[in-house]
C-alpha cells in the first residue's frame, strides 16, 4: 500500500482513532519500565497518525523502496511515538512494545537506526534537518518525486545547525522537504529556557512556506500537510503547537513532562484516566 | 623569515625538494571518477576553490552542492545524500571538519557507517595562518571515531590513487588533502591500498616510520644519510586507521633505532600509534618522534615554520645524525 489514502480523502474520525491507538501503544511501552518520554509522545501522536496513516507514501513490506517518502525523527527521545506508529503500521510486532527501554530491546528510548523503519539516528539534537536536506537533494538527483518529512522540536531550534540546514533548504529550493516543528513548550531544564518566539516568523524569514496550527487538532494537521504538498520552490514548515501528555490529564498538568518515572501502583490509574478521556473524545 | 624567502604569510609551500608537481590531483581524479561513478556527488562549505574540487563541479554541476560556511550542515547533508545511495566527497579545511563538525562525523556518519568522504585541506603545517587554519591535531581527533578510515597521503600520485580507492570503499573516510601544485614523489605504478603500509627503503641502522608529506622528507633524508654511512629504512604509513600494526611491528623489529615523522602533533597521531603498536608487540626500542609540539603554532611563511618546527629534510637528517 504505497499511498495510504489519496490526497483530499482524509477520514478525520479514523485518523483520530489511529492517534488514540498510538497513545495506547505508548502507555503500554512506558508502563513496561515505568518510565519514558511519554509526554512528548502523547503530544505528537496526532501528527504521526496523520503522517503514517494518510500522508506518507511508503510500503511497510519494502522499507528500502527508493521512492518512499522519508520520515526523519530528529528528536531521538521521541522514539516512543515512532515505535507506536511503526507498530500500528505493521512494521514492529505489537508484542514487542513492552520491551521499550529494556536491555537488548530494539525499541530504544532514543533511536538508533538499526530498528526497521528508522531513517536516521536521532538524539544528538540538531542533526535531523540537515540530513533531510541531503536526502531531498539525493532524491532530486535521482529525479524521484518522493518527499522528506523531518520532525524537530522547539528546544532543538536552539541548535545552530538547525538554522544552517534551514538556510540551505530554501537556497536549494527543496519544495519536497517538510519540517514539522513540535512546539510543546518544554525542554530538559523545564519550560523552554530560551524564548524561541516568533517561531513561524523565523521560518518565514529563512524562506520557508510556513503553517502554524494546533498540532492536536487532526483537521488542522491534515489540512496543513495537504497545503505542504505544493511543489512551488519553497521548503515547508509546519509549526505544531502541541500539549505534552495530551490525552492523560495528570501528565498534561505535570511540571515534569520532559521525562516521566511513574510508580507501578499508579499505572492502573493512568490507563483508566486515558481510556476515560479517549472514550469521551472522538 | 629565512634569508632569500619572499613568500607572503599564509602562502602555501608543501614542497621541500626540487620535484615535478601536478596541479590539483584530487580534483582531477574526482572529475575523472565522476564519469564512471554516477553516484559520486561533491560538496563544499565555501572552500571549493581552495580544496581543488572545482574540476568536479565544472564537470557535474547538478551533482555538486555548496552549502556555504556551515560545516555541521556540510556533514549532515552529505550523510543524507549517502542515505539515498550517493557517495559524497565533502571538502573543507581540516580544522573546520574536525573541530566544528565532530559530532556530525561521529554520529551522522560513522555510527551509521555511511559512505561519506571528508576531504580536508591545510593539514598540519601547510598554511601560515596560525592555529585557526593549521589542522595540527586532526588525526588524533579523528582516530577516536570508531569505523572511520583515515588517510594522510604523501604526494600527487598517492592522492589520485587514494581518491580512486576511497570511491570504492564501504564506510566513512577522512582524507587529508595536499592542494594546488603537489609534488610527485612516487612513480606512476605506485600502488595504494587502504590499511597497508609500504617499505620504501631497507635500513637497518635506523627505521623511519612516516606518514603524509613527511615521507618525502624521510626518503630524501635516507638518501642523504646513506652517503654518511647511515642506512635508514623508511616505512610509509598513509593509512592512519585502520593502522597496519603488523607491518609496523615487523619493520620496527628489524631496525636499530625507530624515528617517527608526521605533519601533526606528536601526541595522538602516528607516533602514539607506533608506540602503542610496539608495546603491544613486546618490542622494547626507543622511539624518537619528529612532529609538531603540543601547542599552537604561530603565523608565518610555511617554509619558515616548517624549518622552525623540524618538518624539513634537513631537520630529519639532523635528528637521525644526532642519534648515532
Amino acid at each position: 500500500m504505497p499511498r495510504n489514502s489519496p490526497p483530499g480523502t482524509a477520514d478525520i474520525g479514523a485518523l483520530e482513532r489511529k492517534a488514540t491507538q498510538l497513545r495506547r501503544h505508548m502507555l503500554t511501552m512506558a508502563r513496561g519500565q515505568g518510565q519514558g518520554y511519554i509526554g512528548q509522545g502523547l503530544g505528537i501522536a496526532d501528527a504521526l497518525a496523520a503522517l503514517y496513516f494518510h500522508e506518507l507514501r511508503y510500503d511497510p513490506h519494502n522499507l528500502a523502496w527508493p521512492d518512499r517518502d522519508r520520515f526523519l525523527l530528529s528528536t531521538g527521545h521521541y522514539s516512543i511515538a515512532l515505535w507506536a506508529a511503526l507498530t500500528e503500521a505493521g512494521i514492529i510486532p505489537v508484542e514487542e512494545l513492552v520491551t521499550y527501554g529494556a536491555d537488548n530491546s530494539r525499541l530504544e528510548m532514543s533511536t538508533l537506526d538499526t530498528t526497521p523503519g528508522v531513517e536516521m539516528i536521532g538524539g544528538s539534537l540538531g542533526h535531523g534537518l540537515g540530513q533531510g536536506v541531503g536526502q531531498a537533494l539525493g532524491l532530486r538527483v535521482d529525479r524521484s518525486d518522493a518527499r522528506v518529512f523531518v520532525e524537530l522540536s522547539d528546544g532543538e531550534m536552539q541548535e545552530g545547525s538547525t538554522w544552517e540546514a534551514a538556510m540551505s533548504a530554501s537556497h536549494f529550493k527543496l519544495d519536497g522537504l517538510v519540517a514539522l516543528i513540535d512546539c510543546n513548550g518544554i525542554q530538559a531544564d523545564g519550560p523552554v529556557v530560551l524564548d524561541m518566539e516568533p517561531v513561524a516568523g523565523k521560518w518565514r524569514a529563512f524562506g520557508w512556506e510556513t503553517f502554524e496550527i494546533d498540532g492536536n487538532d487532526m483537521t488542522a494537521v491534515v489540512g496543513a500537510l495537504a497545503s505542504a504538498r505544493q511543489r512551488n520552490g519553497k521548503p515547508k514548515a509546519i509549526v505544531l503547537r502541541t500539549l505534552p501528555g495530551k490525552g492523560v490529564p495528570r501528565i498534561e498538568s505535570s511540571e515534569k513532562s520532559h521525562f516521566f518515572r511513574i510508580d507501578v501502583a499508579q499505572w492502573g490509574g493512568i490507563i483508566a484516566e486515558f481510556e476515560k478521556s479517549a472514550g469521551a473524545g472522538p | 623569515m629565512e634569508a632569500g624567502r619572499t613568500l607572503a604569510m599564509g602562502q602555501d609551500e608543501a614542497v621541500d625538494g626540487g620535484r615535478q608537481s601536478v596541479e590539483a590531483p584530487f580534483g582531477r581524479a574526482l572529475a575523472r571518477l565522476g564519469q564512471s561513478h554516477p553516484d559520486i556527488v561533491g560538496l563544499t562549505a565555501d572552500l571549493g576553490k581552495y580544496t581543488d574540487i572545482l574540476p568536479f563541479r565544472d564537470a557535474f554541476p547538478e551533482r555538486f552542492f555548496n552549502v556555504g560556511m556551515a560545516e555541521q550542515n556540510l556533514v549532515a547533508v552529505a550523510a543524507g545524500l549517502a542515505r539515498t545511495g550517493k557517495v559524497p566527497f565533502a571538502t573543507t579545511y581540516g580544522v573546520f571538519a574536525t573541530r566544528r563538525a565532530y559530532d556530525f562525523i561521529a554520529i551522522a556518519l560513522a555510527h551509521s557507517n555511511l559512505n561519506v568522504r571528508i576531504v580536508a585541506g591545510l593539514p598540519g603545517l601547510t598554511t601560515g595562518y596560525g592555529g585557526t587554519h593549521q589542522a595540527i591535531e586532526d588525526l588524533a581527533l579523528m582516530r577516536m571515531i570508531p569505523g572511520l578510515t583515515i588517510i594522510d597521503p604523501c604526494d600527487a600520485t598517492e592522492i589520485e590513487a587514494a581518491t580512486e580507492a576511497i570511491a570504492e570503499h564501504q564506510g566513512p573516510v577522512y582524507m587529508r588533502l595536499l592542494r594546488g601544485s603537489v609534488p610527485v614523489v612516487f612513480e606512476p605504478g605506485y600502488r595504494f591500498e587502504i590499511g597497508k603500509a609500504g617499505r620504501l627503503r631497507g635500513g637497518p641502522d635506523v627505521g623511519i616510520i612516516s606518514t603524509g608529506f613527511m615521507t618525502e622528507r624521510a626518503l630524501d633524508a635516507a638518501d642523504a644519510l646513506r652517503k654518511q654511512g647511515i642506512s635508514a629504512g623508511v616505512l610509509h604509513v598513509p593509512t592512519i586507521k585502520p593502522f597496519d600494526a603488523e607491518a609496523v611491528a615487523e619493520f620496527a623489529a628489524g631496525v636499530g633505532h625507530i624515528v617517527t615523522a608526521e605533519n601533526h602533533v606528536v601526541v595522538g597521531g602516528l607516533a602514539s600509534l607506533v608506540v602503542e603498536t610496539l608495546f603491544d608487540a613486546g618490542i622494547a626500542k626507543t622511539v624518537t618522534r619528529i612532529g609538531l609540539p603540543d601547542r599552537y603554532i604561530e603565523c608565518g611563511a610555511v617554509p619558515t615554520l616548517q624549518a622552525k618546527y623540524g618538518l624539513t629534510t634537513d631537520a630529519v637528517i639532523a635528528t637521525i645524525a644526532a642519534l648515532n
